[in-house]
C-alpha cells in the first residue's frame, strides 16, 4: 500500500488547484494602477556600429513617456558573468561588459539598443518602430562560425577581444600528457565529430518584467519571471543599478517553465526599474514570442571532437575531446560554467575510465547568448560519451549494453574518484542498467523489429548510460574552480501559534512542485497534516537569502536545509516541552507529532508547544527565546550523482526519413523518492525535451546572423504526437551519502539521457536495415538529415 | 472605439474595443480573466485556447469585434457551478498533467473541445488532437493520460 | 499592429461594397491574416469580416459535384464532406490543427495561397471551379504562383465547386514546427483521367505533376511511377528539406496516396 501522505506519498500538487481554474498570478496578469507599457528596441542587425539614434519623433509620439538609449546607462554597471574561467595558459577569460542597452556597438539580432515607455503597449510600440527608422547602424560583417570566428583576428564582436575566445581550457591540464600518451598506442581509436545543436529555452511563459519606484521611501520593486529572485536582485542591486540591497525587493510569482532560461538577469530587469524610477509610474515589459527567441539565453550549441581509446575487447582506457562552445555575444551569468565545470568534469561518465582530457574554447559570436539550458553541459558530455562508445561497439563488433557493464564503476568503488575531478558517492549503475533491460523487453526486440519490417520500416533501439552532478553545488569546491557566488541554499520554518506552519524557502517552484513536496517533508517531521503546511517562495521581502531553482537543486540543497531548519524546531520544542512536563530535557522524545517523557505517558502535542512558544505563561524564559521560528542554510558537501539507463525504440521509414519514437525507457536512481508522481513527470518532461532536442529542434543562424528559426512556425517544439507513452521506473535507489535527505535530484535527467539513446537508435535501425554507411546524423535527426544520409 | 457585447462564461460582458483588439486581450486586459494565456504571436502554442459558440479557437488570432455577440467560454468558466473542478480539470490534477500551469488554461480548453467531439478518443486521437497546443514541461505523457483518464478510460501505459 | 475599421456585412454585396470603397482588405478565417498583421506585413484601413455572411457557407453535393461555401470552416468540411468526398473531408480535417480549423476557411486558404497550403492541392487535383463575386475561374487557371492568384483588386472567393472524383487520396508530409506542408500530394482519378497535384515542394507553388498523371492515368498503381523521376530543379531548399528531399517526396507520396485512393 503506497503511502498516502508525507515523504513517499503521491501527494497531489495543491498549486495545480489555480492553475487549472485560471487564477495563477504570472507576471503578465498583473495589472497595476498607473502603470506605463514598456517596449524594446532591438536590432535586425547581427553586428553594426550605432552611428546615430534621434529620438526626437519617437519622442512626440502620442503616449509616449520617455525613451532611453544605451547613453542613458553608460554609467551604470553591466550584467557579470557569475564564474571566472582560467584558460589554459592561466589568463583569466575576456569578460567584455554587458550593458543594458547596448551602447557604441549592437552584437546580435534582437540585441536592444533602446526603449520606449509610453501610456499603452500601442503606443509604444508604434514610437519604437519610429525610433527604429530613426537610427543609423553600419552593419559590420556578422561573426557566426565559431571555427572562422577563432581563426580570424580582423572581425571582432568586442573590439577588446582580437580572436573572439572568451578562454581556451583545458581539464584537466596536467592530464593531458597523459591521455596523449594512451592515444599513441591505443589497441584502437574511434573518433567522432558532432555537435550539440544549439536549443531555445521555449519556456511556455515569455519573459516579463514589472518595475515599480516608490518616492517616498526611494524602495523599488521588481517583479519579474526568475527562478531566483535573490539572485536576480544582488545583481541587479550590486552589479547593475547600484541600489542598496534592502531598497530593492524582487518577486517571482507564478512562473510558467524557466529551464535555465529564467536564472539569469536581462536588461530588461534593469530598464523597467530606471523606467519606473524616472517616471514615479509602474513599467511593465513582456517579451513576444518572437522576442524570446531572439533574446532569451539560448542553450547547447557546442562543436566536439571526441575520441575514445580503448582495448579490442572494448575495455575504456581514454577520453579526448576538443570542443567550441558558442557563448554568443555577451557572457550570460552562467555561459561560463556551462561549458566547463558542468561538462568537463562528466567526461568520464559512469565509467572506471583512467585517463580523460577535455579542452572548450568558449567563443564570442554575434547571436544571441549561451547558457545552462536543463542539464547545462551534461547533456554535452552524456551525447559525446555515450554516441562515441556507441560507434566504438559497432566498429568493434562488441555488444553495447556488455561494454558498458565492462566499464562501470562498480558498487565497491564508492566513493570513487574520478579523473576529472568529482568524487561520486554512491552509485549502482549495473543495477540501472539491468532494470532498463528487464522494462525494456530486449529480449523481444528481434520480433518487434520483425513487425516493424512488415510495415515497411526500420526499427532500432538505442542505449545510453548517463550520470550527472546536481544538487548544485558545495560553495567551497565551486569558489575554487572560479564560481562568484556561494550556492548553499536557506529556509525558514515558522511555526505559527495556532500550530500551522509557514515555510520560507529559497528555492523557487517554477513547475516542481515546491508547495506540495517540501510540505510533505514538514508532515512527516513534525507529524502534522500536510494541509497545516504553507510554502512561501518568490518575494525577497519574505524569503531567506537562497539561490533559487535550477541544477536540481531544489530538494537536494533547499529541502536539506528546510530538514536542518525542522531538526533546530524539534530541538527547541524539546526544550519547551522538558519545561512544560517537568521532565530532563534527555527524557524528551518526539514522535508522531507528540513531545513525550520517555517511558511514561506524560506528553504534550505540537500543538500545545507551539501555543506555548507564543503565549509564554508557563515557558523558561531566563534560558529560551519565545516563539518557534528557526532558519537553516545548507551548503552541500558534494554534488549528488543520479544516473540511469535509457533504452529508446524507433521507426525509420526508410523512403521519408522520418524517425518516431515508439517506445522510451528510463531506469533512473535519484536516491530516495518525496513524491513518485512528481519525479515521473519530471522525468516525462525531461526525456520530451531531449527527444525535441534529438529529432526536432534547431537553431539556425544564417551566414548574416539573421536567425532563421525565431517562431514556432520554424523552430519544431514537440507536440503530443511527436512522442510516445514513457516507461519511467526508480526503484533503484542508492540515497545520496551526504545529505540527511538521501536526495540527489531529478529535473535534468530526462534531458541528459535521452539525446543520444535516441540517435544510437537511429543508427541501430539504418544498420539493422543494411544501411552501414551511416555512423552517425547530427542533431535534429530530422527526416530530411536521415534520407540525405542514407542516399549521401 | 466602439462597443462590444458578447456573453463570456455565462454572463453579458461589453466593452470599448479598437477593432485591431484581439479577443485575447478583450478578455485579458478589459474584462480582467487572466486565465488565457498568450504564449506565441505566431498561432502556434495554444495556450490563448477558449470556445467561440461551444468551439475551440486561439483567441489571440481571432479579432474580438469579429466575434460580437458569441458565447464565449474560458478557463474561469470551465469548473463546476460549485466551483469545484470539472471532470476534466480533477483529471488534470490526478494525473499531475500540468507543472508550470501556463498552457494549462489551453489544454483543459482543448481537451474540453477534443471530448465534446469524440468523447471515447484513442491515444492517437487525443495525440492529435491536442496538436494545436504546446506544452514545455510535462513531455505530454500526464496530459494525454489525464484526457483518457476524464474520458472514463483506464491507461494501460505507465 | 495598425489600427483599422471593422466592418462584418452579412451579404456578398455588402462586402464586395465594402472592399472597393478605399483601403480594404478582406478577412476570413484570419488564420494567417491575423498573424501576418501582427507583424506588420499586412494591414489596411479597413478590415471586412466575411464571417457574418450566411451564403457564403456550408456545403452540398449534387451531381457528382460537391460546392463548398468559401467561408466555411475547415472542420465543417472535414465533418460534412465525409460522405461526398472523403479525401477532401480528410484533408480539411488535416489542417493546422483542432483550433485552426473551427477558424480557417476553403476560401481565406486559396485566396491566400500559401505555397505549403492544403487546399491549393485539393482545387488543382480535383479540376476544381473557384467562383468568385463576378466570375468562374478555373483552378488551372487561378494558382499564379507563391501567394498569387487570378483574383483581382477587391475579388472575393464566394464558393468553389469540387467535381468528386472516383478515387482520391491527400497524403501530407509535415513540416515538423508549423505543420504545413513540407509536401503534400493530392490524387484524383476521375473517368477522364488522373490528376496529381503537389504543394509545398515547388518555388512557384502549387502545380501538377503532369508525367504523374499520364502514367497513373494508364495505370492507376504506385508501381506505375517506378520509371518516373522528379526534377528538383525547382524545389524549394530550407531549413527542413533541400530541393533533392523534397523530389523524392513527391515521388514517395504520389505513390502512398495512390495506394490509399
Amino acid at each position: 500500500m503506497p503511502k498516502d501522505y508525507g515523504i513517499g506519498a503521491s501527494s497531489k500538487r495543491r498549486e495545480d488547484v489555480r492553475f487549472l481554474t485560471g487564477r495563477g498570478q504570472y507576471t503578465d496578469d498583473l495589472s497595476i494602477q498607473g502603470q506605463a507599457h514598456a517596449v524594446m528596441v532591438r536590432s535586425n542587425v547581427a553586428h553594426g556600429k550605432i552611428v546615430s539614434i534621434d529620438t526626437s519623433a519617437a519622442a512626440a509620439m502620442p503616449g509616449v513617456l520617455a525613451v532611453f538609449t544605451g547613453e542613458d546607462f553608460k554609467d551604470v554597471g553591466g550584467n557579470p558573468a557569475g564564474w571566472l574561467i582560467k584558460s589554459r595558459n592561466g589568463e583569466p577569460m575576456r569578460e567584455p561588459k554587458r550593458p543594458v542597452l547596448a551602447h557604441g556597438k549592437v552584437r546580435h539580432v534582437g540585441d536592444a539598443y533602446a526603449a520606449v515607455i509610453a501610456e499603452t503597449y500601442e503606443q509604444a510600440k508604434a514610437a519604437a518602430q519610429q525610433l527604429a527608422d530613426d537610427t543609423v547602424i553600419d552593419e559590420l560583417p556578422a561573426i557566426i562560425d565559431m571555427k572562422a570566428a577563432a581563426a580570424d583576428a580582423s572581425n571582432r564582436v568586442h573590439d577588446e577581444i582580437p580572436d573572439n575566445i572568451c578562454f581556451d581550457w583545458g581539464w584537466i591540464e596536467d592530464n593531458r600528457a597523459a591521455t596523449d600518451a594512451v592515444f599513441k598506442s591505443a589497441p584502437h581509436v574511434t573518433t567522432l565529430e558532432l555537435v550539440n545543436n544549439r536549443l531555445v529555452p521555449n519556456a511556455m511563459e515569455p519573459r516579463a518584467s514589472i518595475g515599480e519606484y516608490f518616492p517616498g521611501t526611494g524602495d523599488y520593486k521588481l517583479t519579474t519571471t526568475s527562478q531566483n529572485p535573490h539572485l536576480t536582485r544582488l545583481l541587479v542591486a550590486a552589479f547593475v543599478m547600484g541600489i542598496p540591497e534592502n531598497k530593492l525587493t524582487v518577486v517571482a510569482p507564478d512562473v510558467g517553465g524557466g529551464f535555465g532560461s529564467k536564472i539569469y538577469h536581462y536588461g530588461e530587469e534593469a530598464l523597467v526599474l530606471a523606467a519606473a524610477k524616472k517616471l514615479a509610474r509602474p513599467v511593465r515589459w513582456t517579451a513576444e514570442r518572437s522576442e524570446s527567441f531572439l533574446s532569451d539565453a539560448h542553450g547547447r550549441d557546442h562543436v566536439t571532437k571526441i575520441e575514445l581509446a580503448c582495448e579490442k575487447d572494448g575495455t575504456f582506457l581514454a577520453f579526448r575531446t576538443e570542443t567550441y562552445a558558442n557563448v554568443g555575444a555577451y557572457l550570460s551569468n552562467f555561459s561560463t560554467a556551462t561549458p566547463t565545470f558542468l561538462h568537463g568534469t562528466l567526461m568520464a561518465g559512469p565509467y572506471k575510465v583512467p585517463h580523460v582530457y577535455v579542452n572548450v574554447k568558449t567563443i564570442f559570436t554575434n547571436t544571441a547568448p549561451v547558457d545552462a539550458y536543463r542539464g547545462a553541459g551534461r547533456p554535452e558530455a552524456t551525447f559525446s560519451l555515450e554516441r562515441v562508445v556507441d560507434k566504438m561497439c559497432r566498429e568493434l563488433n562488441l555488444d553495447p549494453f556488455e561494454v558498458r557493464r565492462k566499464n562501470f564503476i562498480t558498487p565497491d568503488m564508492f566513493p570513487y574518484t574520478t579523473p576529472v575531478g568529482l568524487v561520486y558517492d554512491t552509485g549502482n549503475y549495473q543495477a540501472t542498467l539491468a532494470k532498463a533491460i528487464e522494462i525494456a523487453d530486449v529480449a523481444g526486440f528481434d520480433k518487434r523489429a520483425t513487425e516493424s519490417k512488415a510495415r515497411g520500416k526500420l526499427r532500432g533501439m538505442g542505449l545510453s548510460t548517463w550520470i550527472e552532478a546536481c544538487g548544485i553545488a558545495p560553495s567551497h569546491l565551486v569558489g575554487v574552480l572560479g564560481s562568484r557566488v556561494g550556492l548553499y541554499d536557506a529556509a525558514t520554518v515558522r511555526v505559527n501559534a495556532t500550530g500551522n506552519i509557514s515555510v520560507m524557502v529559497g528555492a523557487h517552484s517554477h513547475g516542481q512542485g515546491h508547495e506540495t513536496v517540501f510540505p510533505q517533508i514538514v508532515a512527516e517531521r513534525l507529524g502534522v497534516p500536510e494541509s497545516s503546511v504553507e510554502i512561501v517562495h518568490g518575494d525577497t521581502s519574505k524569503i531567506p537569502f537562497g539561490m533559487g531553482s535550477y541544477g536540481s537543486r531544489s530538494l537536494a540543497v533547499c529541502g536539506v536545509a528546510m530538514n536542518k531548519a525542522i531538526d533546530k524546531i524539534v530541538a527547541k520544542g524539546k526544550k519547551i516541552a522538558a519545561h512544560m512536563l517537568e521532565a530532563s530535557e534527555g527524557d524528551i522524545t518526539f514522535e508522531d507529532g507528540k513531545f513525550s517523557v520517555a517511558g511514561t505517558d506524560k506528553a504534550k502535542t505540537f500543538g500545545e508547544i507551539a501555543f506555548s512558544a507564543y503565549v509564554p505563561h508557563n515557558y523558561p524564559l531566563e534560558t529560551l527565546e519565545p516563539g518557534l521560528e528557526e532558519t537553516a542554510f545548507y551548503d552541500p558537501a558534494n554534488f549528488t550523482y543520479p544516473a540511469g539507463a535509457y533504452i529508446c525504440e524507433v521507426e525509420l521509414d526508410p523512403d521519408t526519413g522520418k524517425v518516431d519514437v515508439v517506445a522510451f525507457h528510463c531506469a533512473d536512481d535519484f536516491g530516495n523518492i518525496m513524491n513518485p508522481m512528481i519525479v515521473e513527470g519530471q522525468v516525462h518532461g525531461g526525456v520530451g525535451q531531449g527527444i525535441g532536442q534529438a529529432l526536432l529542434e534547431n537553431t539556425v543562424y544564417d551566414e548574416n546572423g539573421q536567425l532563421l528559426t525565431g517562431s514556432f512556425m520554424d523552430y519544431a517544439m514537440p507536440r503530443a504526437a511527436d512522442v510516445p507513452f514513457y516507461n519511467v521506473d526508480y526503484s533503484c535507489q542508492t540515497p545520496c551519502t551526504h545529505n540527511p535527505l538521501g536526495v540527489k535530484g531529478c529535473g535534468e535527467a530526462g534531458a541528459i539521457g535521452s539525446p543520444p539513446a535516441v540517435v544510437n537508435a537511429v543508427i541501430d535501425a539504418l544498420h539493422r536495415g543494411g544501411i552501414t554507411h551511416v555512423s552517425h546524423i547530427n542533431m535534429p535527426v530530422s527526416p530530411g538529415r536521415v534520407w540525405q544520409a542514407i542516399n549521401g | 472605439m466602439t462597443k462590444l457585447s458578447m456573453t463570456v462564461n455565462g454572463k453579458a460582458v461589453s466593452g470599448e474595443v479598437e477593432g485591431r483588439t484581439l479577443l485575447v486581450q478583450f478578455l485579458r486586459e478589459t474584462l480582467h480573466l487572466t486565465g488565457t494565456h498568450v504564449g506565441c504571436d505566431t498561432s502556434q502554442c495554444g495556450a490563448c485556447t477558449v470556445h467561440v459558440n461551444g468551439k475551440s479557437v486561439k483567441s489571440c488570432t481571432v479579432f474580438a469585434a469579429d466575434v460580437a455577440g458569441a458565447e464565449v467560454t474560458t478557463i474561469e468558466g470551465m469548473a463546476n457551478a460549485d466551483g469545484s473542478l470539472s471532470v476534466i480539470q480533477q483529471a488534470f490534477q490526478d494525473c499531475h498533467g500540468l507543472q508550470c500551469g501556463f498552457c494549462t488554461p489551453g489544454m483543459v480548453m482543448a481537451s474540453a473541445a477534443l471530448l465534446a467531439d469524440n468523447p471515447h478518443p484513442t491515444e492517437a486521437e487525443v495525440r492529435h488532437g491536442l496538436e494545436g497546443n504546446i506544452c514545455r514541461c510535462t513531455g505530454y505523457h500526464n496530459i494525454v493520460k489525464a484526457v483518457l483518464t476524464a474520458s472514463g478510460q483506464t491507461v494501460a501505459a505507465e | 499592429m495598425q489600427n483599422f475599421d471593422f466592418v462584418k456585412p452579412s451579404t456578398i454585396a455588402e462586402a464586395v461594397k465594402a472592399l472597393n470603397s478605399g483601403d480594404a482588405q478582406a478577412l476570413s478565417g484570419g488564420q494567417t491574416l491575423i498573424a501576418t498583421m501582427k507583424q506588420g506585413l499586412a494591414g489596411a484601413e479597413t478590415l471586412v469580416s466575411l464571417t457574418g455572411i450566411a451564403e457564403m457557407k456550408g456545403v452540398s453535393s449534387a451531381g457528382g459535384k460537391l460546392s463548398i461555401g468559401a467561408a466555411t470552416p475547415h472542420a465543417t468540411v472535414a465533418r460534412e464532406a465525409a460522405s461526398a468526398y472523403p479525401a477532401l473531408a480528410k484533408l480539411a480535417g488535416g489542417i493546422g490543427d483542432p483550433q485552426v480549423r473551427n477558424r480557417g476557411t476553403v476560401g481565406g486558404s486559396l485566396a491566400n495561397n500559401d505555397p505549403a497550403a492544403c487546399y491549393p492541392s485539393a482545387a488543382l487535383a480535383s479540376g476544381a471551379t473557384i467562383v468568385t463575386d463576378r466570375r468562374e475561374i478555373a483552378a488551372d487557371d487561378y494558382f499564379q504562383g507563391l501567394f498569387a492568384t487570378a483574383l483581382e483588386e477587391g475579388e472575393i472567393i464566394t464558393k468553389v465547386i469540387f467535381p468528386i472524383p472516383e478515387k482520391a487520396a491527400y497524403i501530407k508530409f509535415e513540416q515538423p514546427a508549423s505543420r504545413f506542408a513540407l509536401t503534400g500530394v493530392f490524387v484524383a482519378k476521375f473517368a477522364g483521367g488522373v490528376r496529381v497535384a503537389v504543394t509545398g515542394a515547388s518555388n512557384d507553388g502549387v502545380f501538377r505533376w503532369t508525367e504523374a498523371e499520364k502514367a497513373l492515368s494508364a495505370n492507376f498503381s504506385p508501381t506505375a511511377l517506378s520509371g518516373l523521376s522528379v526534377d528538383a530543379g525547382n524545389m524549394i531548399t530550407d531549413l527542413h528539406g533541400t530541393a533533392e528531399y523534397r523530389a523524392n517526396l513527391v515521388k514517395v507520396l504520389t505513390a502512398r496516396a495512390v495506394g490509399a485512393a
